[in-house]
């Protein structure tokens, strides 16, 4: 390995920006189109849906020789994502008595080209919960700041859904949904009956062709990534096109080490990274500074950003980076349908989702926890994967065998063949997706002790659920049981008790983590002002969703779109103005 | 890592800064000799395609270890008058993967198997690939029934366990046990909804 240098290059973009995943990408379209030259780094590889190189959509199961299984992808062999909780080489840590998972993709595009398409608006309360509820924080801005960026934002990338005029879970301009499978009818008069809404799902799937992508085939694979670019993936709908501007100067293989501050204004004027496949240290230099490597990345981003100025890493006068981590909290159960046996054969792939889904349907302050939750659903007759038959000792004395008379659990030969056959496609799972409370004893920091392979420091992490969020999800158990029960359901495996938090999912398994960098009115306890601009940095915007307060029950997705389109013209018209 | 697209993508811009830097030029152009260029299948990260082929140059099972996968998986899915055999359907195979791709495994399997031919070492003087058909089935029958398995033949009970969801997980997953199973998914179609004669056989519509 040579001894690292610093090579400063000589062109100076009008933005460089860190991350090409959600936040990243649409601020390299944006701004690109808007006329700006823009350097996008990602640390990963270049990927495109649509290349053979890359595509495993269609695949069959025995054309993985895993069949599918989960080894080196989290989410299954044919998973789109490079990356997962683990990367080798690239290390963090939690403080004893703590836990935080960090999904990360190292690709063109980040996580989304794998994601669940989920793509929801935060409602009006959910900008608002200090003022409503005492506890928490408000967003300096409100829904009515955002509305129309959720609206530009499903005009340019789709997503179907229903209008429904809930005030929690405001409609968009949605593409027509997809028709409920079997099960999803089920759960839907199920939930009619215990007065749980069912809806329609709201994902970035185009039930319609738009913008010269293709319409969606309706193989239940979006997180294979689709090569008709008939999902959102940043990659396919965002960077690629961003790079046909001619404005975008695409650099993959650039592990960002540091944003780098003129030490005379403070502004900052570059980043520095390590350029992967040759592990030499570069620059690139430009006027803004958009930062989108994900929210506990971009908050490594700032911590490790020290100079004689910014002593306590960058933008980070109040003190707050890496404070205020939270994820979704997570719970799920799945159930055996009797009355789903024995199905008749079609084809009922739909899309890669759930068709429906139940959005927050109580009110808060008749609970013993202060905020909501909403369901997404799984089941229906899928594609046979690594997994499939495992457990049917535990499933096949629940109903009696063909002849009618009791069955013994387990056992061998021809009857259980037939049993694999019968129970095909009469499993249901549900999750409940919830709002945790944002804490500032729950963040990120420099762990003092380790360097990954490129010698930059790591995170080390510091998070605890609260009694709070696992009793919303003690709520999310009696909830799925209700509905089970109220289809003629058997719930699989025992009901998660106090023992488990009732199965509350650990930090971070959920995959939408925010608020590492949030914004606020007040410099003191905040990082950025409600543009998403550093208090302490004008020319320093962060466009992922460590900029966010809070997240509402909505996966965050949506809004890290909406909200990096609102920070894209900002920049632009500040630019104008020349205030920057 | 795709770098090549990645010198593409400056290379096509204003700018070649990183392209041109030296350091990396002969980082690029160093080639280690004699190492047959794998070829990555698309869809495989270079990792993968490199640890797929060691694993699959790799052996786990002995030839008596195989065998008995063999024979145990014929008797979980046998061939009946809808399809073929565990083993007609290439499950064995798999399941050696398996072994090797998720190390886990090797334990407890290569440890049932073991267990297994000592049970019947001790009842029938042979390994168990070696007993006659309905010794091997006398056994089996002590272990594939959970609930009513005696307690000393527990071990035996969760090994089959096992057997019994890599063997399944093996065979439907299969071209041959995807079409028994009636699975008609992964291609191209349009979704109109549950079709009319199911929604009746369930006595259920669209129209709430
Ligand atoms: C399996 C799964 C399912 C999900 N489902 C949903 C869903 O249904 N709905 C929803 O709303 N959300 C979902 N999410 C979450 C969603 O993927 C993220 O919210 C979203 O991708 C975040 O966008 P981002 O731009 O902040 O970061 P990312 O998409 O993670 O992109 C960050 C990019 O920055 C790059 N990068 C990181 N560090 C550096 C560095 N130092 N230098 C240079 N580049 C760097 C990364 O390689 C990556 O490409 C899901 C996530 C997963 C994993
Ligand atoms: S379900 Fe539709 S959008 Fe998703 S990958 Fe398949 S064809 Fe593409």
């Amino acid at each position: 390995m040579d001894v690292p240098q610093i090579k400063k290059a000589a062109k100076v973009y009008d933005v460089v920006i860190v991350g090409s995943g959600a936040g990243g990408g649409m601020a390299a379209y944006q701004l690109s189109k808007a006329g700006a030259t823009v350097a996008l780094l990602e640390a990963g590889g270049y990927f495109d849906p649509a290349d053979p190189k890359y595509i495993n959509q269609l695949k069959w199961p025995y054309e993985s020789p895993r069949r599918g299984a989960g080894t080196t992808r989290a989410f299954g062999d044919f998973d789109a994502a490079w990356g997962g909780w683990e990367i080798e080489g690239e290390p963090y840590s939690a403080v004893k008595g703590t836990e935080f998972h960090w999904f990360r993709s190292r690709m063109l595009g980040g996580r989304t080209n794998h994601w669940g398409r989920i793509s929801l608006r935060m409602g009006p309360d959910d900008f608002k919960r200090r003022s409503l509820t005492g506890i928490g924080e408000d967003w300096p801005i409100g829904y009515e700041d955002l509305s129309p960026y959720y609206d530009k934002v499903d005009d340019l990338i789709g997503v179907f859904g229903s209008k429904e005029g809930l005030r929690d879970a405001p409609d968009g301009r949605f593409l027509p949904p997809p028709k409920m499978r079997l099960h999803e009818i089920m759960i839907k008069k199920a939930g009619k009956s215990i007065g749980v809404p069912v809806i329609p799902s709201r994902l970035s799937i185009l039930t319609k062709p738009i913008h010269d992508r293709g319409g969606c085939f309706y193989c239940s694979q979006c997180g294979r990534a689709c090569q008709a670019y008939a999902d959102f993936s940043s990659s396919s709908v965002l960077c690629i096109p961003a790079v046909k501007t001619g404005r975008v100067t695409l650099i993959n293989g650039a592990m960002c080490r540091e944003v780098l501050t003129d030490s005379k204004t403070g502004l900052a004027n570059g980043v520095s990274y390590v350029d992967v496949p040759t592990m030499t240290e570069q620059s690139v230099m430009g006027k803004v500074v958009v930062l989108a490597a994900s929210t506990c990345e971009t908050a490594r981003l700032l911590l490790n950003s020290k100079s004689a100025r910014f002593s306590n890493g960058l933008a980070n006068s109040s003190g707050v980076v890496g404070k205020y981590l939270n994820d979704s909290t997570g719970a799920s159960r799945g159930a055996f349908i009797p009355a789903l046996m024995d199905r008749k054969r079609y084809n009922e792939d739909g899309v890669g989702g759930a068709h429906v889904y139940s959005p927050w349907w109580l009110d808060n302050k008749k609970l013993d926890f202060p905020r909501g939750y909403h369901i997404e659903y799984g089941g229906g007759m899928g594609m046979p994967m690594y997994g499939f038959g495992f457990g049917m000792e535990g499933r096949n004395s629940l109903v009696p065998g063909r002849d009618g008379k009791p069955k013994e659990a387990g056992g061998y030969g021809a009857s259980l063949k037939d049993d694999f056959r019968r129970f095909y496609g009469a499993n249901i799972g549900m999750a409940g997706r919830g709002e945790p409370v944002p804490l500032e004893s729950n963040y990120c920091e420099i762990d003092p002790n380790t360097v990954d392979k490129y010698g930059i420091p790591t995170l080390r992490f510091n998070y605890k659920w609260a009694d709070a969020e696992i009793r919303q999800a003690k709520h999310m158990q009696d909830t799925f049981e209700e509905i089970i029960h109220a289809m003629g359901g058997i719930p699989l495996g025992k009901k998660p008790g106090p023992e488990t938090n009732y199965g509350l999912e650990a930090p971070g398994k959920i995959i939408h983590e925010i608020g590492t960098a949030r914004m606020g009115n007040d410099p003191k306890n905040s990082v950025l002002n409600k543009y998403s601009q550093a208090h302490d940095v004008k020319n320093l915007f962060i466009v992922d969703a460590a900029a966010f307060p809070s997240q509402g029950d909505k996966n965050v997705t949506w809004t890290i779109l909406a909200n990096s389109w609102r920070t894209s013209d900002y920049i632009i018209d500040q630019v104008k103005q020349k205030n920057i | 890592m795709k770098r090549r697209d990645s010198l593409k993508a400056i290379t096509l811009s204003s700018l070649g800064f990183a392209g041109m830097n030296p350091q990396i030029a002969a980082a690029e152009s160093i080639t280690p000799p004699d190492v047959k260029p794998l070829k990555v299948p698309g869809g495989r990260q270079k990792f993968e395609a490199e640890r797929d082929a060691k694993l699959n140059a790799d052996k786990f099972f002995t030839p008596h270890e195989l065998k008995t996968v063999t024979i145990l998986g014929d008797i979980i899915i046998p061939a009946d008058a809808k399809s073929g055999s565990a083993s007609q359907a290439g499950t064995p195979a798999f399941i050696e993967f398996m072994m090797k791709d998720q190390p886990q495994w090797q334990t407890p399997i290569r440890g049932g198997l073991r267990w297994l031919d000592n049970v019947c070492m001790k009842r029938f003087d042979k390994k168990f690939a070696d007993c006659l058909k309905a010794q091997q089935i006398e056994i089996i029958d002590e272990i594939a029934y959970p609930a009513k398995a005696k307690p000393e033949m527990s071990q035996g009970v969760a090994f089959f366990n096992s057997m019994r969801g890599l063997v399944a997980t093996g065979f439907f997953t299969s071209k041959m046990g995807i079409a028994d199973l009636g699975y008609v998914g992964n291609t191209p179609n349009q979704w109109e909804g549950v079709p009319a004669d199911v929604l009746k056989q369930y006595n259920l519509s669209y129209e709430e």
